[in-house]
């Protein structure tokens, strides 16, 4: 495995074995020297097209933790901004020698294109609305060392799964981990053919309190305030009173059943302080997670993982 | 030192086969180090075993038992895992990382003693050295390996030596353990007949 | 006077062997055994010689884009495609909404000389959707344009569309309708199903375009004019127009040739070269459009042959340009859909073409006295599509690496080989 593009490109074995390391990596945090040398020499560039502060920051303290040099290249400020083509930067980076890139980009499908032009591997931090693959990782983590498993368990994944690239990688990884995944969400923001598109047996419900007292997991997503000029839904308050998790709602969930929230938060629309803030809610911990699973992602993947 | 010879390539004809430590002699090289880690450390005090993975771990818990037989005192086990501390991820494959335990009191003023099974290119403990260095600062540290079969790459020498053993370059020595393999023992694998 | 050729061993629309002797722009003898003191010999033996290709859905770029491709590139990529005659769309810059226009692109055909070009003229100032271009203007300029078309963009204003097909009727003109509707296609870039959803991109579902067609169908109706429906890509579209033409409504459809082939999952790769508008459908698309062809309810394949510069699909899916080379691989790719079945080619790539576009000297099988527009395929011949070796100054082929089958071995424009021995002769 070269790159690390999508949910799909993880079979079980990999995927677990990327959990396994990133538990190990989890150990560094706690050490007075939280560096590795395993990565000394090699190259880590940053390709934001889009702004997104906590994902660059948690790939660039991933990989200096495994002691990469690091470079951020941003769209803003850059030859980017000037009109250079995605083909022309990866030539860019072809040439300064970059091991890995880690790509965040608006459009589909352009890590894949970037793949076709590097030698380099090409890491999906996240592609328009497809795939972000690293944070369904970090979230099986997150469930797998709160919960103890993976397989059989059930976890809603809530609100605007159309424009979710947190939703999609979800599916396919928790799919494969052998959890059962039911999303949940108002009929414009469910994506057609969604069943059947990604990961077999995969369920769509439109009524958030029918799906939570089997849930094992409830992972809240991002609504945007914009989508309302799209008429995808009337009002916030609509919204948040179908599909946002507050109070009573989360005494509906089982007593182990916990809340995950890829972050940043609207609090107050899918999802109220006092949810967010409970013992149940994992939304920090994910974060500490993210560098642990990127450094296992890194490394694996620089180190030629097969 | 087991991952070195791993990386060697097999040979083309069955390769001989000669015993250099049973189980019973095993038993009596590993009391001997326990000694001489009393005797060298007087007393084994203020003293942690770190166990190379993966057959150094079970040989330090043993030299800990055996040395808390003799004394009464108990010596802390850690592990160290030294997977990132490698410097060929470039050239050979990448492995599964091993979990680094260090024990309650951590290695800050304390004399560290990296046990392992095999001493060969010296490698593995330039790399432990380095693991070592970021988990504190010991007060001193030693190496203690079950065999010794020579060819050094590096300038490491350990203080403590179960059995050295001369061998050739395509030779292989494969220490077996019963905590990990199912018995003890200590073989030399020749290389081609004849070489 | 002009050079004689002498066809020996043609299989007319794929009959029994026969000569064929062009003269003078005409098909002047048609038998066998025929000798000609002076002719060219053309050894046709084992190739069928069809009506020349007509292509109701050209865009040749210029003026404003040729870099991607020129009146003359188009032109011999045409011709190498078995074609005598093409439809020039109006999307140019400027636009083709002016007799000025329309003319500059007639006339750089005719200096061309590889195949007629027929400027089709924009229904809209600017392809704006607001205001009617001079359409009659257009109609008595010298390129004497008959069809028009918004093509890449909808005319989506139900009262501007009623008028445009009203106004035509005054000179037998017809409206080339590209049907999506745009505001179930905002941002859309491929067909909206599951592989949409698997590849996050944003989809254009098939209601969009059927939803247009269903409504023009009733306003061509209901003013009694004539309408075109560019490029149907949906099984639902079918459905649509089999009910039109069962009602008598005076519509006629097109395919273009990769929407008889490809589905959307070709969209896996990102690749660009795979983006088109419409969108490539799905299997089930393709093969009610296979149905349509076959039963008549689409009369037409034309290729919405569509170059692109590099740096137009280079680049990231949603950046990308839409549209596919088409012109130099129709007649195989038709060939690998349907087979040999001469009689339905002649008729989707070139009667029904000419009909419709009133191009008069075009579509007419081989026969003594019919214009010597027509062109020789060998249908045993296979070919792996190079996209460096084509004629299009563009690359954008959808077919890069694929074997197909048959070749076209010549050309003649009234006469005159534009294509021998599988080559442009200029």
């Amino acid at each position: 495995m070269r790159h690390l593009l999508s949910g799909a490109d993880l079979d079980a074995d990999t995927a677990t074995l990327i959990l396994d390391t990133a538990a190990e990596m989890a150990t560094v945090a706690g050490r007075e020297v939280k560096k590795l040398p395993a990565l000394r020499g090699r190259t880590v560039v940053n390709l934001f097209y889009e702004d997104s502060t906590r994902t660059r920051i948690s790939f660039e303290a991933a990989a200096k933790r495994l002691s990469a040099d690091v470079i951020n290249f941003s769209a803003k400020g850059s030859s980017v901004s000037k009109g250079e083509s995605l083909k022309d930067t990866a030539l860019t980076l072809q040439a300064m020698g970059a091991d890995a890139v880690v790509v965040r980009h608006p459009a589909a499908g352009a890590p894949h294109r970037l793949a076709t032009w590097v030698d380099g591997s090409v890491i999906n931090a996240g592609d328009g609305t497809h795939e972000h693959p690293t944070q369904a990782l970090l979230d099986a983590y997150t469930m797998r060392s709160r919960l103890g498993r993976i397989a059989g368990l059930h976890v809603a994944v809530v609100g605007d799964v159309l424009h979710s690239r947190v939703a999609r990688s979800n599916v396919l990884l928790l799919g494969t981990l052998g959890a059962k995944v039911t999303l949940v969400g108002p009929p414009t923001l469910i994506p057609v053919d969604i069943g059947t598109a990604l990961a077999p047996g995969t369920e769509v419900s439109y009524d958030l309190d029918a799906v939570l007292p089997t849930a094992d997991v409830v992972m809240m997503l991002r609504v945007q305030w914009e989508r309302m000029a799209d008429s995808y839904f009337p009002s916030a308050r609509e919204y948040a009173r179908r599909y946002g998790l507050d109070g009573p709602r989360m005494r509906r969930l089982p007593d182990h059943a916990i809340v995950m929230h890829p972050g940043p938060m609207n609090r107050g629309m899918e999802i109220t302080p006092e949810v967010a803030d409970s013992p149940r809610s994992t939304i920090v911990e994910q974060v500490t997670n993210g560098v642990s699973v990127r450094m296992a992602v890194l490394y694996l993947l620089l180190g030629g993982m097969t | 030192m087991a991952h070195p010879q791993a990386a060697q390539p097999q040979p083309a004809s069955p390769p001989s086969v000669k015993v250099i430590l049973t189980g019973a002699e095993l038993a009596r090289v590993v009391d001997r180090i326990a000694h001489q880690i009393l005797e060298k450390t007087q007393g084994a005090t203020n003293t942690v075993l770190f166990g190379i993975p993966t057959r150094g771990v079970p040989l330090a818990r043993r030299l800990a038992a055996r040395i808390g037989a003799f004394e009464g005192i108990k010596v802390p086990v850690g592990v160290l895992d030294i997977t990132l501390y490698r410097d060929d991820l470039r050239r050979n494959a990448v492995r599964a990382i091993g979990p680094t335990e260090v024990p309650g009191d951590g290695i800050d003023g304390r004399r560290v003693i990296l046990v392992d099974d095999v001493l060969f290119s010296g490698r593995t403990v330039r790399a432990a050295l380095d693991a070592l260095k970021d988990l504190g600062r010991p007060s001193s540290v030693q190496l203690a390996v079950l065999v010794d079969r020579g060819h050094r790459e590096l300038p490491i020498r350990a203080d403590y030596v179960g059995k050295n053993i001369p061998t050739a370059l395509s030779e292989s020595v494969r220490v077996t353990l019963s905590e990990t393999d199912g018995c003890d023992e200590v073989r030399l694998l020749g290389g081609r007949v004849g070489a | 006077m002009t050079e004689s050729y002498l066809i020996r061993g043609a299989r007319v629309v794929g009959g029994e062997p026969a000569d064929l002797l062009l003269r003078d722009g005409v098909v002047a003898e048609v038998g066998r055994g025929l000798t000609a003191a002076g002719a060219r010999v053309v050894d046709a033996d084992g190739l069928v010689a069809l009506p020349g290709l007509v292509d109701l859905h050209t865009h040749l770029r210029e003026p404003g884009r040729e870099d991607a491709e020129t009146v003359e590139t188009g032109s011999r990529a045409a011709a190498l495609g078995g074609y005598t005659a093409v439809c020039a769309m109006a999307n140019t810059s400027p636009v083709a909404d002016t007799a000025g226009v329309v003319e500059q692109v007639w006339r750089l055909g005719r200096e061309a000389g590889l195949v007629d070009v027929q400027p089709i003229g924009a229904v809209t100032v600017g392809l704006a959707g607001e205001q009617l271009a001079e359409l009659g203007a257009m109609a008595t300029s010298a390129a004497r344009v008959r069809i028009f078309s918004d093509d890449g963009n909808c005319v989506a204003d139900p009262r501007l569309m009623r008028r445009a097909l009203e106004y035509v009727k005054a000179f037998d003109g017809i409206i080339a309708q590209h049907a999506e509707e745009p505001r179930l296609t905002v941002g859309a870039q491929m067909h909206e199903g599951e592989v949409a959803t698997r590849l996050g991109l944003t989809g254009w579902p098939a209601v969009a375009e059927e939803a247009i067609i269903a409504r023009d169908v009733l306003l061509a109706g209901h003013v009694d004019s004539r309408l075109h429906v560019c490029h149907v890509s949906t099984a639902g579209s079918v459905e649509v127009l089999r009910h039109a033409k069962a009602r008598g409504i005076r519509v006629t459809a097109e395919v273009t040739p990769h929407h008889l082939f490809l589905t959307d999952e070709r969209a896996e790769s990102y690749d660009p070269v795979f983006k088109v508008n419409p969108p490539l459908r799905t299997a089930a698309d393709v093969a009610a459009l296979r149905q349509a062809l076959v039963d008549g309810i689409i009369d037409v394949v034309a290729t919405d042959h569509a170059p692109h510069a590099l740096e137009d699909k280079e680049c990231e899916w949603a950046y990308a340009r839409p549209g596919m080379l088409g012109l130099e691989t129709a007649l195989s790719v038709l060939l690998e859909v349907v087979g040999e079945r001469w009689d339905l080619i002649a008729e989707r790539m070139s009667r029904a073409p000419a009909r419709i576009a009133g191009l008069t000297e075009h579509g007419r099988d081989p026969a003594p006295g019919v214009p010597a527009n027509l062109t020789l395929v060998d249908p045993a011949a296979r070919r792996t599509v190079d996209p460096g070796e084509l004629a299009s100054r563009s690359r954008n082929t959808p077919y890069a690496g694929m074997t197909l089958p048959g070749r076209v071995v010549a050309t003649f424009l009234r006469g005159e080989p534009t294509v021998l021995d599988g080559k442009a002769v200029k």
